[in-house]
This record gives structure tokens, sequence and C-alpha cells, in this order.
């Protein structure tokens, strides 16, 4: 023990080892009362730490050429050993991850967690958000199959409709082709392999930022405004524990409950019913075939129908492409919008509860109609919608300063 | 509320996906992976009946081991004499040929079963009727102006359509498939028939993923392994816990 002591206090006179375990796990005091949403970030850190190393594993034996990808993901799957588990853990992987990242979204919807001072925190975790899609967007070209190759086709053409003699040249640098072709599956594996060190970056940013402001909880109290001194420490809030061993044991029960589920699908229904595996994408990519029904992935498919559901304005889908990128770039300004006294759910008013659950249904709306061919009543379903995800949005300063809240205690409650 | 919204969020990627190919009613293929006689019988059907004009070439011949046959037997039985049991399965005819002969190139059928689907191919292999307007003198119920002709007819005979005259809804006559007929048996009898489209879909599911048993009986003792270790995490939060209130 003393040898392991005298190791230790060799590293810390040269890197501040024991500082940085106290300070961002020992002794970093979090919130006592977390519950069921607060086991999201750290399966969130988890999947991308399982998705980086399947994925290093995984290319090393696919070949990122137009004549070869498709069948090297075959050979992955029935000659090299275990390659098959790798693949199912990379694809049921990337559903998890956006599953698991909208939850925790969705938590911090809840909990108020991106108010004042946790601004710059949310806005991190949207451009943690934002890299993850683009992430996935190059990756889900790589197996080559005809989903990938049109899925492809349909968003890189997103860029073409830019005016103004944009588009076309700048879709054109996109793909490094006038189709994509094999030097867009070059370039696409090329970054799909390095944002994912990105997102870990990002990631490490998000976890600072979030010890220096600390954790949210379930109430939106701030335990550091409250009183101090608790067992372990004087001058630590007293609603606090130490994350470490508190939360890293009962994160542990929730990463057990979590690989059960993801085991239970890499094992038994890999496809997911043709939700992370689709079954046109079994067949190559054939440049000269266009698929019946093009969809992306589930979790593209919210934005993939707020984008049909704008009708092309002055000859051009423009207007639609605005809308989808206006989507994702309102969550920035949340911090900004939402006006209540109060954080939490839990005291905010009746109007803040109705919009919230209006809000999460919308987004599980959007993204059944996405899957849906764009029939006539299904696009104006998508219309309706997709003015209740910004309505949502835009009336917040309105409705969270009109409503009635409830008054927040003190301490911390169960 | 919050109970709600999460079991709402959970649905999402449970429901099932149409595997495409239109609303046609697909028979049930009814086939059991265990089966290593069907199985068997599926690689000899396949390699007498398929593999002269369609491809497996993501799959070797010597992966069909795994089914109970030694390299001997599947050299003997499965293969063109002259290819290597270390192979890929593939074939002599080019894609121009193909397409110069069906119209189409016979589409490579390792992975066919995840494309469309045990069930369509079941009721596929037995929905082909005379149709003389088609090149081969055949056309299909799920796949309409297939280009493939009837390879199996001599064992399954032909069959019929029987039409119905009925009145659309923009009140113009319709002609609706109501079935197909056996015209002219075959040397075998439909029970056998379907047996061999049976033993087939068996095959080709196994060949679209061939590690899908092994992939199940592992996943059991996966599930095993988490709910004890879950178990054990959980009694192990418990007691950190209990004097934090």
């Amino acid at each position: 023990m003393s040898m392991l002591k005298n190791f230790v206090g060799w590293i810390d006179e040269r890197y501040p080892l024991t500082k940085v375990w106290n300070e961002h796990l020992a002794q970093y005091y979090a919130p006592k009362n977390f519950n069921f949403w607060y086991f999201f970030g750290s399966l969130a850190m988890l999947v991308l730490v399982m998705q980086i190393i399947t994925g290093v594993w995984l290319a090393m034996n696919y070949k990122p050429s137009a004549t070869e990808a498709f069948a090297s993901v075959e050979y992955i799957m029935r000659d090299v050993d275990w390659g098959w588990l790798l693949r199912y853990m990379h694809s049921t992987g990337a559903s998890a991850f956006f599953i698991v990242v909208y939850l925790h979204m969705f938590r911090g919807l809840m909990y108020g967690s991106y108010r004042k001072p946790r601004e710059l925190l949310w806005i991190i975790g949207v451009i943690i958000y934002v890299a993850m899609m683009a992430t996935a967007f190059f990756g889900y070209l790589l197996p080559w199959g005809q989903m990938s190759f049109w899925g492809a086709q349909v968003i890189v053409n997103l860029f073409a409709a830019v005016p103004f003699g944009i588009g076309e040249p700048l879709s054109e640098w996109v793909r490094g082709d006038f189709v994509i072709s094999d030097a867009t599956l070059n370039r696409f594996f090329a970054f799909h392999f390095l944002v994912p060190f990105i997102l870990a970056a990002l990631v490490f940013v998000h976890i600072i930022a979030l010890h220096k402001v600390g954790s949210n909880n379930p109430d939106g109290i701030e335990i550091k405004k409250g009183p101090k001194g608790n067992r372990w420490s004087e001058t630590a809030p007293a609603d606090g524990v130490p994350f470490h061993p508190y939360y890293t044991v009962k994160d542990i029960v929730g990463i057990g409950v979590f690989l059960f589920l993801f085991a239970a699908v890499i094992f038994f229904a890999p496809e997911m019913g043709g939700y992370f595996l689709e079954p046109p994408n079994f067949e190559p990519a054939n440049p000269l075939k266009t698929p019946e029904h093009i969809a992306p992935v589930w979790y593209f498919t919210p934005f993939y129908a707020m984008l049909r559901a704008v009708p092309p304005m002055f000859g051009s889908q423009f207007p639609g492409v605005i809308v989808m990128f206006a989507a994702i770039l309102v969550l920035f300004f949340l911090p900004w919008l939402d006006r209540s006294p109060v954080k939490s759910i839990r005291y905010k008013g009746k109007q803040s509860k109705i919009w919230l659950g209006i809000f999460a249904v919308t987004f599980i709306v959007l993204g059944w109609l996405g899957t849906q061919p764009a029939t006539e009543m299904y696009t104006w379903f998508a219309r309706l919608f997709t003015l209740v995800y910004f309505l949502f949005f835009f009336l917040m300063p309105i409705y969270t300063r009109m409503e009635d809240t409830k008054p927040v205690p003190e301490r911390l409650t169960k | 509320m919050k109970k709600l919204l999460y079991v709402l969020f959970m649905l999402v990627p449970v429901s099932v996906l149409a595997a495409g190919g239109g609303n046609v009613h697909l028979d049930s293929a009814d086939i059991d992976l265990d089966d290593q006689a069907s199985l068997q019988r599926g690689a000899k059907y396949f390699a007498n009946y398929c593999l002269n004009c369609h491809s497996a070439k993501y799959m070797r011949y010597q992966s069909m081991t795994a089914l109970g046959l030694t390299e001997d037997q599947i050299r003997e039985n499965l293969m063109f004499p002259g290819d290597k049991v270390g192979e890929l399965m593939t074939i002599a005819m080019s894609t121009e040929d193909g397409e110069k002969w069906f119209g189409a190139p016979p589409p490579d059928l390792t992975l066919v079963s995840r494309l469309r689907g045990e069930d369509w191919i079941y009721t596929y292999l037995r929905s082909f009727y005379e149709d003389e307007s088609r090149p081969f003198g055949v056309n299909n119920v799920v796949f309409p102006s297939v280009g493939m002709p009837h390879v199996l007819w001599e064992l399954q005979g032909t069959q019929r359509a029987v039409w119905e005259e009925t009145e659309g809804a923009d009140g113009k006559p319709h002609k609706e498939l109501k079935g197909l007929e056996l015209a002219e048996p075959g040397t075998m009898s439909p029970e056998e028939y379907d047996q061999m489209a049976r033993d087939l879909t068996t095959y080709l599911s196994w060949l679209g993923e061939p590690m899908q048993q092994e992939r199940k009986r592992l996943g059991i003792w996966v599930l095993l392994f988490l709910v004890v270790f879950t178990a054990i995490a959980y009694l192990l939060k418990k007691e950190y816990f209990k004097d934090i209130h």
C-alpha cells in the first residue's frame, strides 16, 4: 500500500492526478436526488466509447471503395472472427446513441438544465448533437447499400437547393463528383473516422463546463446556493453527495439495464424491424435504380418530415432546407427563450407542462411521418406538426412568463 | 405524464416497417433453421437449380460445413468441378449476358432473405403462372413482370391464374387475381413442392445470415449474465444509498 502511495505521490508531483480525481469524482458534489432521467449522460459516454472501439476494429477490415465496400461488410459479417458482433454492436450503437441522447436532451428540457448558469453547457451539448448527426450521416454511406447511396444522394442534394448559383457547385464540392461516387465514399470514411474524436473532445469540454457550474437536479434548485456542510466536507453543499462512489455505483446499475436492452437488440433483433438496419440496404448501391421509397434512418426522420412539409417556393426546395436547419438552430437559443422564474417542470405552471408534452409527442409524430411516403394527408400532418414544433419555442417567452408557478422549496425534495 | 412520455419514446423503434413490395399477401414460410436435413436439401436444390444463374458471391462453399457437411461432400455435390472449397460462390455468367438473356442480370442471392424476407421467397417460389405476354411464358404474383423463367416447372407443373372481373371504384371493370390453380401437374405433388420451396427458403435464410442461430444461442447467456450483473450492482447501489436521505 505504501508503495502505491509513493507511486501516486511521485505522479502527483509531476501531474495533478489526485487533484483531478478529487475535483471531478471523489469531491465533485452532485445533488443527492438524481432520478431515472440522470442515467443518460453517462450512458451516452458509454455508447460513444463503444462506437469508437468497435468502429476502429471494423475499419481494420472495411474497404472504403465503391467496388469493395459492400462486399467487405459481408466479409466482416461472415469471415472475420466475431466480426458480426462488432458490426451489430456498431449499427445498434448508432441508434442507441441517439435514443440516449434524445432522452438526455429531454431531461434538460424538463428540469430547465439549460437555464443560467448552464447556458454554455447546453450550447456545447447542442454542438455535440450536431457533430453526432454529422458522424451518423457520414457513417451511413459506408455499407454502400441502396439506402446508403440514395439517402446520401437526397441529403447532399439539399445543398444544391441553395440559391444564387451557389448550390450546384457546393453540392459537387461536398460529393467530390457529380453524383455520389467512390470519391464521396472515400471522404465520408475519412470524416466518419475523424469526427468521433472531435466529438470525444467536445464531450470533455461539456463535462468541464458541467463541473464548473455543477449539476442541475429534478427540483431545479442550485445546491451551491443552499446551506453548506455535509458529512464529507464542511464547505460542500449540504444537499450534495460525492459523485464517486455514490453516482458511480448508481450509474453502473443504469449501465446494466441499458446493456441488457442493448444486448437484446444485438442478439435477437439486430435489424430492429427494419429501423436500425433497413432491408433495402442489403442490396448493393445501384446508381441506376432508385428505390421506391427513400427514408433516412429513424433518428433523422423528424427533420426529414419537416423538410418535406415545406412546399417548394419560387421553384426551389430551399425554404424546406432552411426550416430543417432552423429546427436544430432554434435549440441554441433555448436558454433565452425560457423566461420562467423557476427551472424545473415540477414548479412550472400548467401551460409549460402541456407544451412540453405536446412537444414530445410532436417530435415522435414527425419522426414517424418521416418514415412514411409523403401522401397529401401526411404532408398536411407534417405541416401542422412542424408549426407546433416551432411554436413550442417561439411562444415559450410568453407562456413561461404568463403562467402561475409553484413556490420552489429551499432544499431538495425526493 | 413522465411515465407516459417515456413509454411513447420507447415505442418509436418497435413498430414494424413494411418490407416493401406492395400489399400482396405472403404465405408464411414457417421455416426451422435448426432443421439440418432441410438446410442440406436446400443447399442441394440451390446448387442444382439456382447457382447457375444466381451467385452467392459473399459466401464461401466452405461455410456449408456449418450445415453438417464435410468438405468432401461439399466438393462432390455442391460445387462446379475445378472450384476450390475456400472460394466464394460465384458464377460464370457475366452481368452483360444476364441482361441480354433475361432483361435484367439475375441478382446475387446471398442477402435476398434479408432484403425481401423469408415469406416473400417462399411465396415467390410458389407463385409462377402462365402468361403468354412474357418472354418465358410465365409471370409471378409477388414479382410482376419477372425476368426469370420458372426453373422448377418440371417439379411443380404449371399454374394458371384465376381472374375475377369486378367493378372498380371508377366504374370500369377491373381484373383481379383470385388465385392460382394447377394446370398441369409436375413430378412432385403440391405438398412435396411446398416442402422443397420451404427447404430452399430455409437455406436462403441461413445464407443471408449464417451466424443467426449462434447469435441467439449466445444471446441467452449474455442476457443471463447481465441480469446477474445488474442485480449485484443494484444491491451495491442500495447499500451505498441506504444512509442518503
